[in-house]
């Protein structure tokens, strides 16, 4: 024991220093190396404001800003060439439109069924279907769309086209019922149970708390869950493409053909384009719109979601 | 004179509490209520009988854990939205078994009235937070129900501190306010019983002084019952108490006579534990 | 009857309705299994005509009856493979960061907001992204490694964001314990965290990795082929997946291509049916062996 707590040598001092020098060397080695990982998402970000901001400028050299944005014909490839994207944005809305009105009530009802009326088993049996309904590709929904869902529709209302808004307005609003259900379902159960007891013990039924009590509480969380679900129906891609066409179309039909910004995207992507075309840049001009758009939508829900949060922590 | 200790342990302890002679007429009774979370689980309320006068205040008190709010909560069946709960005997609302076949539970919650532990207003305006009841119920609507949530806030000795802002929303009330509300809020329903949990645990001095007042006012048109922790508010406020201990009722009586001169030793212990 | 069997005519109506309602959310939240089953019985009903071997290792073709998924098939299992090897280092090195090392700063609190975002950018943006960078500046070509970095990008978001649940998820008594017996930060993270942390992790590179194989859209942007006669055999050659050969079918005219298409898509339903039942034994076994 005396001889433990006598006074090491200098090699061994000089020992430990060399060992600790070498260990604070490998500890913040490892802590850099994870820095530059983390910075790849960073770069990611500014790559695709980069790749999307080069080729747009470049486009509206060529193409005046209001031209774009306002022009209600879009033929790019076709003479006399016309690059108003009004109608791409017009077959987009109308998807959005016509799938948030599929998914809003269908998730809003399964959300309350979920959070207010199943029991534990129901809901452990039912909320894996939602998962597995969310994780189907999307080129599944566009072959759902494109040969089950449109010769429905074209044997009930026979002047349905063979591509069509409606048929892929349906699918994308089946792709995001899960993302409305169960965002709206974590709306709800963050809702405190006191305030439902409140109600109960007001002599109100389970629908008057429901629809009275928990859905009034829950509603900012709701209103984002329909933000954030509209934003990915406006970057839905494959089953819009399949299904609803590519005739850039300003029109309120959805019996009709028409183009979404992401089918356009796809449209040109398939056939060979060279770069530093116009053909090229106008996906990249149609790209950033879509980007712009979903970027805003997406901010804004989040951070509603975040308000939403710290009401109920 | 009877061992506390016995009476835990044997199953079918007789209760102490039938020879209570009440001033009033009895509108709520418990009769041999045997209570349980859940069917595997042990009992949490072993054979509790009693008998609630009405326009009365009767407190209920107790060690933390024997099963008080457990008790109260099943008097307007708000266990029932518990899965899986397991409940002997009855609890009788003017002779009829609140738990019976045709029963309908909503009825029984609009005449038994409730407010919790800590305030729990809607996230709505102070006037809806106090319509809503009334309004769902269909007792009134339009003007009459404007008079009416004034009367409510009136009587919770509220109307004076919020009359000018009605429409703010009832979370923005510092909590005692909140439980005032939501105290109106039970009033506006016009229910005959009021059952209260620790309607003050969350409260200071001051404001649990002005419902201490708001009780003694209710009290000539509704029937209270109300579970405390405070003793001196038991003695205060209540006409009749009833100690719970480990699920079974070891005494019930006149609340003077729980208080001065307790029957069983045990509650003896208890009340003078706190409150000597 | 009684005072309490609620028979006013206003409690009858009111509990009408509630009932009414009832039935009403059962009934949306019970459609969603609905629209799951006729679409996997559509998908069967047309499919499994075409499913045989041959089917599995034929090249596609102008003809119906010689097509096959032989190429889109390798295609995939090379692209995910690539992906993973690309996107698990990164996503999960970024999530240590974040949760064990990060300081509390401005660039801390960038980096999360980031990556919150790019989980929502459409997944064509990523393929124009791909387009400009790795095919282009990069002179990757229309090839694999072009597809699986483009890919990986795409579910970086999704591993972090996982990976960091499965991190938080280990108690901080195990970081306590370790650092009291003299360990440093990188080794308490090696020996403790990450092998808690590490069937939550793998649960939700599963996820990711099955949702890049269903990936579509960013690979017809960065130019997957969509006939292509001969396997890859290596990262720079040109390339068709599942998704792509499925679109591709799905796309023309003839009703025997879509029942192709259908038979495709069983396949590639397959594929994530095996990987999701993986992802959830493993979340289940966990779940049943911590003692937290
Ligand atoms: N929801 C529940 N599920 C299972 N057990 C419960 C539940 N609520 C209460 N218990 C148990 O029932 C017993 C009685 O609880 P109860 O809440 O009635 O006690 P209490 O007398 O109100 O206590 P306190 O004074 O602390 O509020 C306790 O042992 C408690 O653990
Ligand atoms: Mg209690």
């Amino acid at each position: 024991m005396q001889e433990i707590a006598s006074a090491p040598s200098l090699e061994t001092i000089r020992a430990g220093l060399r060992k600790r020098r070498l260990r604070d060397w490998r500890e913040s080695g490892v802590g850099s190396l994870l820095l530059v990982c983390a910075l790849v998402s960073v770069l990611t970000t500014i790559g695709v404001i980069a790749v999307l901001s080069v080729e747009t400028f470049s486009f509206f050299r060529e193409v005046s800003v209001a031209d774009f944005l306002f022009g209600t014909r879009w033929t790019p490839l076709l003479e006399p060439r016309s690059f108003g994207v009004l109608p791409l944005l017009g077959g987009t809305l109308l998807i959005v439109a016509g799938s948030s009105l599929v998914a809003i009530p269908l998730g809003l009802g399964s959300a309350l069924y979920l959070s207010e009326y199943s029991s534990a088993r129901t809901r452990n049996l039912l909320k894996p279907i939602l998962e597995v309904l969310a994780g189907i590709p999307t080129v599944v929904y566009g072959y759902f769309a494109l040969t089950f869902v449109t010769p429905i529709l074209q044997r009930v209302l026979p002047q349905t086209q063979v591509f069509n808004a409606a048929s892929g307005t349906i699918v994308v609003g089946i792709m995001i019922l899960p993302m409305v259900a169960s965002l709206c379902d974590d709306a709800f159960r963050a809702v405190p149970s006191t305030l439902r007891h409140g109600g109960y013990a007001l002599g109100a039924t389970r629908r008057e708390v429901s629809l009275q009590v928990v859905l009034p509480s829950a509603l900012s969380g709701v209103l984002a869950s329909f933000i954030l679900a509209a934003s990915r129906a406006i970057g839905e891609t494959m089953a819009v493409t399949l299904a609803a066409g590519a005739t850039p179309n300003l029109t309120l039909n959805p019996l009709e053909s028409i183009q979404t910004m992401t089918a356009y995207i796809v449209q040109v992507s398939l056939g060979d384009t060279p770069q530093g075309t116009i053909e090229y840049k106008t996906i990249f001009a149609v790209g950033s719109l879509l980007f712009l758009i979903t970027l805003a939508m997406n901010l804004l829900g989040h951070r509603i979601l975040r308000r939403f949060q710290e009401v109920y922590e | 004179m009877v061992d506390p200790r016995s009476l835990a342990t044997t199953e079918e302890a007789p209760s102490s509490s039938t020879d209570v002679e009440l001033d009033s007429p009895t509108i709520l009774e418990a009769r041999g209520i045997r209570f349980a979370y859940s069917a595997e689980g042990p009992d949490v309320l072993h054979g509790i009988s009693m008998e609630i006068p009405e326009n009365r205040i009767t407190a209920i008190i107790g060690p933390s854990g024997c099963g008080k709010s457990t008790l109260l909560r099943l008097f307007n069946r708000m266990n029932d939205f518990i899965p899986g709960t397991d409940l002997r005997g009855e609890i009788l609302y003017r002779g009829v078994n609140v738990y019976g076949n045709e029963v309908d539970p909503v009825e029984v919650r609009r005449r038994i009235g409730m407010v919790f532990q800590k305030p729990n207003p809607f996230p709505k305006s102070i006037a809806e937070n106090i319509a809503w009841g009334p309004k769902i119920n269909g007792l009134d609507s339009g003007a009459s129900l404007d008079e009416r949530v004034r009367r409510s806030l009136e009587q919770a000795s509220l109307l004076d501190e919020v009359i000018d802002r009605l429409d703010a929303p009832g979370t923005a009330l510092s909590g005692g306010q909140q439980q005032r509300l939501c105290i109106a809020r039970a009033i506006a329903m016009e229910p005959e019983v009021i059952l209260m949990d620790e309607p003050c645990s969350a409260l200071d001095p001051v404001s649990t002084m002005r419902i201490e007042d708001l009780l003694f006012e209710l009290k000539k048109q509704y029937t209270i019952v109300i579970v405390t922790h405070n003793m001196q508010q038991a003695a205060r406020v209540s006409d009749y108490t009833a100690f719970l201990e480990n699920g079974h009722l070891i005494e019930y009586g006149e609340t003077n006579q729980v208080f001065t001169n307790p029957r069983q030793q045990r509650t003896e212990e208890y009340v003078t534990g706190r409150f000597g | 009857m009684n005072a309490l069997s609620g028979d006013s005519p206003g409690l009858q109506r009111r509990r009408r309705m509630d009932r009414a309602f009832r039935v009403l959310c059962t009934t949306m939240a019970w459609t969603s299994v609905l629209i799951l089953a006729i679409l996997l019985l559509d998908i069967i009903r047309n499919g499994t005509q075409w499913l045989d071997l041959q089917f599995l290792q034929s090249f596609s073709s102008r003809f119906a009856h010689k097509a096959g998924i032989y190429a889109a098939l390798v295609g995939s299992v090379w692209l995910v493979g690539l992906t993973a090897v690309m996107a698990i280092p990164v996503g999960v090195a970024t999530a240590v960061y974040l949760e064990e090392y990060s300081p509390k700063n401005r660039l801390s609190r960038f980096i999360e907001v980031n990556i919150a975002n790019l989980a929502g950018v459409p997944s064509i943006v990523y393929g124009m992204l791909g387009l400009a960078i790795f095919v282009r500046a990069f002179g990757f070509g229309h090839s694999i490694l072009a597809g699986a970095a483009t890919l990986s990008l795409l579910i970086l978001p999704v591993i972090i964001i996982a990976s960091r649940e499965a991190i938080r998820a280990v108690p901080q008594s195990l970081r306590h314990g370790s650092y009291a017996l003299g360990a440093t930060q990188w080794q308490t993270i090696r020996a403790h965290v990450l092998p808690v942390a590490t069937p939550g992790i793998i649960t939700g590179v599963i996820l990711s990795l099955s949702r890049a194989i269903g990936e579509t859209a960013p690979l017809v942007i960065v130019g997957a082929a969509t006939y292509v006669a001969f396997l890859p055999e290596g990262p720079l050659d040109n390339f068709t997946a599942l998704p792509i050969q499925i679109f591709n079918w799905a796309a023309r005219p003839q009703p025997d291509f879509h029942d192709l298409a259908a038979a495709g898509i069983i396949v590639l339903l397959a594929v994530l049916f095996v990987m999701n039942g993986t992802a959830a034994l493993i979340r289940f076994r966990t779940q049943r062996n911590r003692p937290w």
